[in-house]
């Protein structure tokens, strides 16, 4: 089946099997291999693309449901001489071991910045209507859908923690 | 993950024509496609349908089937009127399955039983009359009420027992175009005989919204207990909405997770609450009530002690009474 994605920013089309997922479109049609494939099923984090802005495990979505759609992956973000500042903090805190589970933590956390701006409540906040605070507690409730079998947690905390006001922590987006 | 036909529905008429499986977010029907739990011959997307409004119509708040979970429960109006379904939806899955999740798909979500899931094994609910490994077996996060001697999965979902706690009505379009409104409890069937059989919806009928009658009086809560602090199914919990007007239950609504085949909720556990004076005697008569029928199989024992407090500690919460 023939479709076309909006990946970071260009057209691409391809022909894939109905069954190819998001995940193995990028990586096996598209020769993008920074979205990682952990557990193939949805429980790891490691293959998390933007979608439409949204975060979403790339694993768990069919290639052909998102004909049309704009996808961001970590070489959106980023590359070596202009990385982010996701990824810079990530480098300056050491928030990895292995690095596999990495690229899924930096574009989740570029998501869980947009959505805490956007006023967003999660589990652990105390009130679902006031503006909650960016908090360690509301760091890792938001990031529970990435998982990092280094336990590298408190470097990859610190990283997002201090790269938040310069990913756009607290500036509000319209409404889409 | 066996071949498919994929077919992408533009309106709702090609959704109820097409012959085949609805598929919308994914997440919980492309993982037991990609383990051949499920082998639909053709799959109908129906992500392209416009069904992703939440309105507010007369004495209801209408919610579309493609709502996602993360929009549902970051809408201002579900965060002020309806809390313990805001609640319940954050409580559930990580930040990355809400986004893609649907209302329509987190109804129809499978049990999350290890047997279901482990196509080596016999399971009554995937391959009818092979018999049912997890009574004996591996069954901690199974079910204590409701169950049968073919089945004691549970219903996974958090959103459905705050819904249920809410008196919400699901929306079913048929393919001649008819519209009938269910009660979850009308919706999902109880295992009996027919495991294999979750909910009344026929062949070629689409969930198209949930309603949500008018916001109940009284305080809303969401408890919820897991084996850790965050993305993992209950094993435990309540929806839960009490009013308390001159020092007695004027009202109570209550609805269980992680308890039975469908969201769990017992009219005779609120009449033993509606009237009396909130106090540890009242709370544990009202956990008697839930628990007469109660069975554990072994490994999920605990359920039933978890159950009580974790309900007493709801209603302590809910009426400002310590235990």
């Amino acid at each position: 089946m023939k479709i076309t994605l909006s990946v970071n920013g260009e057209e691409r089309s391809l022909d894939v099997d109905p069954r190819t997922t998001l995940l193995d479109a990028l990586r096996d049609h598209l020769d993008m291999t920074g979205s990682k494939k952990g557990c193939d099923h949805g429980q790891c984090g490691a293959c998390t693309m933007l979608v439409n802005g949204r975060r979403i495990n790339s694993c768990l979505a069919l290639a052909v449901m998102h004909e049309g759609d704009e996808v961001t992956t970590i070489e959106g973000l980023g590359e070596p001489g202009a990385l982010s500042p996701l990824q810079k903090a990530f480098v300056r805190h050491d928030g990895y071991q292995c690095g596999y589970c990495t690229p899924g933590q930096i574009v989740s956390a570029k998501a869980m910045i947009a959505e805490f701006s956007n006023g967003w409540p999660s589990y652990v906040s105390d009130d679902l209507e006031a503006a909650p605070d960016f908090s360690e507690a509301e760091i890792k409730e938001r990031m529970s859908g990435n998982l990092c079998r280094c336990s590298a947690y408190p470097g990859i905390c610190a990283a997002i923690k201090d790269a938040a006001p310069e990913e756009g922590l607290n500036e509000r987006e319209a409404a889409e | 993950m066996k071949p498919f036909d994929y077919v992408r529905a533009e309106s709702r008429e090609d959704a109820l024509r097409a012959d085949g499986r609805v598929i919308a977010g994914g997440t919980n029907l492309l993982d037991l496609m990609k383990l051949e739990v499920e082998t639909p011959d053709r799959l109908i997307d129906v992500t392209r349908l416009d069904l992703r409004e939440i309105t507010r119509q007369e004495n209801s708040l209408r919610i579309g089937a493609l709502v996602s979970n993360a929009d549902l429960a970051a809408d201002e109006t579900v965060r002020r009127d309806y809390p313990v379904l805001s609640r319940a939806l954050l409580a559930g899955a990580s930040a990355q399955l809400r986004n893609k999740a649907t209302t329509g798909g987190n109804l129809m979500q499978r049990t999350r039983c290890p047997y279901f899931y482990d196509t080596t094994q016999p399971c009554n609910k995937r391959e009818p009359g092979t018999g049912c490994q997890a009574m004996e077996g591996f069954n901690r996060i199974l079910a204590i009420l409701g169950t049968s001697d073919k089945c004691i999965a549970t219903h996974p979902s958090d959103m459905a027992v705050a819904m249920r706690a809410l008196d919400a009505r699901v929306e079913i379009e048929s393919p001649t175009g008819e519209t009938r409104m269910l009660t979850l409890d009308e919706f999902y069937l109880l295992p009996g005989d027919t495991p294999e059989k979750e909910t009344v919806l026929e062949p070629g009928e689409l969930i198209t919204a949930v309603h949500l009658p008018e916001p109940p009086k009284g305080k809303q809560a969401y408890r919820k207990v897991r084996d850790r602090a965050s993305y993992a199914f209950a094993l435990v919990s309540v929806g839960a909405v009490i009013d308390v007007q001159g020092g007695k239950i004027a009202a109570a609504s209550l609805a269980f997770g992680g308890l039975g085949p469908r969201p769990w909720r017992n009219a005779d556990v609120e009449e033993a609450l509606v009237g009396e004076t909130p106090s540890d005697a009242v709370f544990d008569k009202a956990a008697d009530v839930l628990l007469a029928d109660a069975k554990g199989f072994g490994a999920n024992d605990f359920k039933i002690p978890l159950t009580r407090r974790v309900l007493k500690a709801v209603l302590s919460d809910l009426t400002g009474v310590s235990q």
